[in-house]
């Protein structure tokens, strides 16, 4: 990424649009440091939960009972849990499993959302009314509820959690989805192209999708916290992942059984769960604020 | 507005019917009967128990007769507390609930707006950015978490409150902070940031150059603006409390509606967990209602039939 030096004219215009959303999203992000920050996070946690658990020499389901609840040291660095577990690992675990079941169900959504919206917005008319009211609908019934009763009747496990959180929290997406290409829809240079006869097709290719593309990473950047988050809480009512696989939210709502003798098999998974969640916001505000420039108006908080 | 009233309403029933299908026929989309166990029944007792709930009817007729049934409010007998309907269970429990519900509700909405107006009026300054935190911090605790957190620091730490259970005026004070924590980090970032943005219109420096004071211009003039978001917010914060309400009832063995519900999870008691779902979706689709009216009175702008146009 190079920069042309300042020049008179740089100087009395403060800011410079760059060219592409990439450049230009890029070039407010840098100006954020909560925003790379909140990135950094992401990142680190991504690549322990890629890599992390082969650094270690456990697993996620060796038991070894003469090491139940042993405090942190220098073999367990987290300490064990009371089956004799390493903690370490199986946090690194969890990270696998937490942030798969956020990636995975916002891309659902992602899939739900644009296709739904999209249609919405490009029938237009009583087709666009008709949908857009049944998404108002839905976002008055509490879509939790749902999830849990989906968890009820497909038994707990991984992929009916990824299923259950995708279909349930697609409404968002779609609103955005819809509003972003209505207002496209308007803008001069579609309606320039329209005139000079340019196919829908086309449309939807050159001017269409690229510009959802910023509003769309916004909203699922700001979606996976919000997945990882109703996991856990799924977790904690026995509905998460089973036994011996592990999310953060399966490690913390064990921890909180043994918080008054074992505080730390409480503390870990639970600064894991949080400085991830963290990250995760930082840098979907972040985002926000660099790739939809609409939001300007609150970016200011 | 009467006739908006009553669309509303009719509306609101037929969602009501669609939930009542999806969720009558969700649970009989589990494959084996509620009294499938481990060790199988005699067959001349299941043929007992079936016949007593109906379940030996075609699926049809005990859709038919469920739906009759909760149209006059009644949900059922419960499965796994026999002699007891689901009536007497959410008449039990719901005013444990409604008023954990209520305390936390008042907090979040009051602790949130006041720190959302300290936060905007020293905007950029370390109260500003403190509050901001706090925020973040708030919105990024799971609350199981931070309530495991209050329980150990108050309750044995520094034993000052009591653990659990429920039965007075100092067992209120743990489980209502945990509750309102998430909403309240909502509603201050919901408040500041519609204050900050009310506090640079120009009506503002018009009425700050006519002299009126600090107090007087931030509560009678912005406030009145910039509390909108927060009203149209009380939809959501129900639900938010609703499902707080699930973690915070089963961690302070509250004997509530969300700690029932979690127990009929766990004990796959499939008439109560239906009931309980039906039951809560009609309360916070009220709510929502209540908002949609409720809000053209605060803000003449808006009228009740042009609101959902937008």
């Amino acid at each position: 990424m190079d920069f042309t030096p300042i020049t008179e004219a740089d100087r009395r215009e403060p800011y410079v649009a760059p060219q592409t959303l990439r450049d230009r999203g890029w070039h407010r992000m840098k100006g954020n440091p909560l925003a790379l920050w909140g990135m950094a996070i992401v990142i680190v946690m991504t690549l322990l939960a890629v890599i992390g658990p082969f650094l270690s020499p456990y697993t996620y389901a060796d038991q070894s009972f003469s090491d139940a609840n042993a405090w942190p040291s220098a073999a367990h660095w987290f300490g064990t849990d009371s089956l004799g577990r390493d903690l370490f690992v199986r946090v690194l675990y969890g990270a696998r499993i937490s942030l798969s079941i956020g990636l995975v169900a916002s891309l659902i959504n992602v899939f739900i959302g644009v296709i739904y919206g999209g249609i919405a917005a490009l029938a237009g008319g009583r087709i666009d009314r008709i949908m857009m009211h049944v998404v108002d609908i839905l976002y008055s019934i509490p879509m939790l509820l749902y999830v849990i009763l989906l968890m009820v009747v497909f038994k707990p496990g991984l992929l009916n959690i990824y299923l259950a959180l995708g279909i349930a929290y697609w409404l968002n997406m779609a609103r955005v989805v819809r509003g972003q290409i209505l207002s496209l829809k308007q803008q001069e240079y579609v309606m320039a192209a329209r005139s000079c006869g340019t196919s829908t097709w086309q449309i939807l290719r050159r001017h269409m999708i690229p510009n959802c593309v910023g509003p769309i990473i916004v909203t699922l950047t700001l979606s996976i916290p919000e997945a990882i988050f109703t996991e856990a809480f799924l977790s904690f009512i026995g509905l998460g992942v089973s036994a011996p696989m592990a999310s953060w939210g399966v490690l913390a709502s064990e921890g909180i059984n043994s918080m008054r003798s074992f505080p730390f098999q409480l503390a870990f998974p639970a600064l894991a769960l949080c400085i991830t969640m963290l990250g995760f916001m930082f840098l979907g505000d972040g985002l926000r604020d660099a790739l939809d420039p609409q939001h300007q108006k609150e970016g200011s908080r | 507005m009467a006739i908006y009233l009553a669309k509303r309403l009719l509306g609101a029933c037929i969602v009501l019917w669609a939930v009542i299908t999806i969720t009558f026929g969700l649970m009989h989309a589990i494959p084996g009967g509620p009294f499938t166990q481990e060790k199988k029944l005699p067959p001349a007792v299941m043929a007992t128990v079936e016949a007593r709930y109906h379940l030996d009817e075609p699926l049809w007729n005990q859709y038919v007769d469920y739906v009759r049934h909760a149209a006059v409010l009644d949900l059922g007998p419960s499965y796994k507390y026999p002699g007891k309907t689901v009536n007497d269970i959410i008449a039990e429990t719901l005013p444990v609930s409604a008023e954990l519900g209520l305390i936390s509700l008042f907090l979040a909405i009051g602790a949130g707006v006041l720190a959302g107006m300290a936060a905007a009026w020293y905007k950029n300054t370390w109260v500003d950015y403190g509050m901001m935190i706090g925020a973040t911090l708030g919105v990024s605790v799971p609350s199981f978490i931070f309530a495991a957190v209050l329980i150990q620091l108050f309750a044995f730490t520094w034993p000052v409150l009591p653990a659990a259970l429920w039965k007075g005026p100092a067992y209120v004070i743990l489980p209502a902070l945990a509750l309102a924590a998430q909403p309240t980090a909502f509603i201050m970032r919901l408040t500041r940031s519609s204050l900050v943005d009310a506090l640079g219109q120009d009506y503002i420096r018009t009425a700050r150059s006519r002299g009126i004071g600090p107090w007087s211009l931030l509560y009678r003039h912005a406030l009145r603006n910039a509390l909108l978001p927060v009203v149209s917010y009380i939809g959501p914060l129900a639900a938010a409390l609703m499902t707080g309400s699930f973690i915070v009832e089963t961690i302070f063995a509250i004997p509530g509606l969300g700690r029932h519900f979690v127990t009929s999870i766990y004990n796959r008691d499939y008439t109560v967990i239906l009931g309980i779902t039906i039951f809560y979706s009609f309360l916070i689709m009220m709510m929502n209602l209540l908002v949609d009216l409720i809000y053209p009175l605060l803000d003449p702008r808006i009228t009740v039939d042009s609101r959902k146009e937008e």
